[in-house]
């Protein structure tokens, strides 16, 4: 993938089914270290959002009122650094785990969106990118994995040459 | 052409046993395959092995590459290797007409929506605790008349085929959720399923119990079979 001016920011929220420190969530907890350290030496990743302790953000709590209410964002090269690191890796095993943890939302509870490269999101910006997804659906301020949106300067760029879509690029050949 | 006339086209490839044969070699294999080594597997000269895979090459099933087998590169190095492997796309045909993968991905967007993961892994784990030949202990066969192409990598059981692939890829957390508990209901006490995803393949890998590092097979380390 060619490097743009532009990486990709990612945030979801989720209610967990008990307080972080409970027995429910110890399978969870005790999990962190490895799939956080996991993200940090995985290929395209730039940045993820900690809190106070500065080793995850499970002490994060977005909504004053919700003590249970968690946040995770971080950024990433591209889309398929992203990708590769949540479904191709031992974070699947986490992944698919997700209802021991977390609630199930009804409404939408992720986004990605581009930041230019070298900006952090707040967890305000975070929260408003969840926002636009519930409000107007995914679009190329806050989209997902399942309706992607190229980074504002791929979608810039002259079309110097035929593109396969996603999904349908042959392999290299050298 | 309609789908349906390109589906049947491609599958007609496979009618003859020999073509089949090869493509089941090539499909199931880990790496690529070269054409010496696929006229080997399947007893005939490399000339009509050729033919054969070219066949299937055609019609969608095989996709290939050139390599140089010898690793030498430069003058002298001789001519890159034509290799095969099984191809991306899924060729699927029922007579009569049979949507059962609209039905699959209508009730996994539901399951998926209702939060069922829990649900769907218990039910997934007892069909396979109740697969009749898994319980008597031969589960790589079982795993190879499912789909999953397995092969040995160490002392680790790798699966070189998603059966589930179109939806795994759409629902990845309910899917995988879902095939790793139905092998861990299909593995008995001697194999271990982990969640161990391989691009292009399965995304669980299994273990012997009691073997902790290929390098050192040691009787002695059964002793801790039973925990």
């Amino acid at each position: 993938m060619p490097k743009t001016g532009f990486h990709l920011a990612q945030v979801n929220v989720g209610r967990i089914v008990a307080p972080i420190d409970s027995p429910e969530l110890a399978g969870f907890v005790e999990q962190l270290p490895e799939i956080n350290e996991l993200a940090d030496r995985s290929p395209g990743f730039v940045w993820r959002m900690v809190d106070d302790e500065g080793q995850d953000a499970t002490g994060l709590r977005p909504d004053g009122h919700d003590d249970l209410f968690l946040i995770n964002c971080s950024v990433w090269e591209s889309v398929e650094a992203l990708r590769a690191f949540t479904y191709e890796t031992g974070h699947l095993r986490v992944l698919s785990r997700r209802r021991e943890w977390f609630t199930r939302m009804v409404e939408p509870h992720q986004a990605l969106w581009w930041v230019p490269a070298g900006h952090l999101p707040s967890v305000a910006e975070a929260l408003e990118r969840v926002q636009l997804v519930r409000d107007q659906g995914p679009g190329p301020e806050a989209f997902t994995f399942r309706s992607p949106h190229p980074a504002p300067d791929e979608a810039a760029a002259p079309p110097a040459a035929p593109e396969a879509p996603d999904g349908l690029r042959t392999p290299s050949r050298d | 052409m309609t789908d349906e006339d390109s589906a049947f086209a491609a599958l007609g490839m496979l009618g003859d046993p020999l073509r089949r044969r090869l493509y089941r070699y090539v499909a199931a294999a880990p790496a690529e395959v070269g054409r010496d080594a696929a006229a080997e597997e399947a007893g005939i000269s490399r000339s009509l092995a050729a033919f054969h895979l070219d066949k299937l090459v055609e019609a969608g099933l095989l996709a290939t590459s050139f390599r140089r087998l010898s690793g030498r590169t430069g003058p002298g190095a001789g001519r890159p290797a034509k290799l095969y492997r099984r191809a991306d796309g899924e060729h699927a045909a029922s007579v009569p007409p049979r949507s059962y993968d609209a039905v699959g991905r209508l009730l996994a967007r539901v399951v998926e929506d209702g939060g069922l993961d829990r649900a769907l892994q218990a039910a997934a784990k007892a069909e396979g605790a109740e697969h009749p030949d898994a319980a008597a202990g031969d589960l790589v066969e079982v795993l190879r008349a499912r789909g999953y192409e397995p092969f040995q990598d160490g002392e680790t059981l790798r699966l070189n085929n998603c059966p589930f692939h179109g939806l795994a890829e759409e629902f990845p957390a309910l899917i995988c959720g879902m095939n790793l508990a139905l092998i861990e209901g299909l593995a008995t006490g001697q194999w271990s399923p982990t969640m161990d995803p391989q691009p292009g393949g399965c995304c669980v890998s299994l273990r012997r119990d009691g073997v902790r590092d290929a390098s050192r097979d040691d009787r002695r380390d059964s002793k801790n079979k039973k925990d």
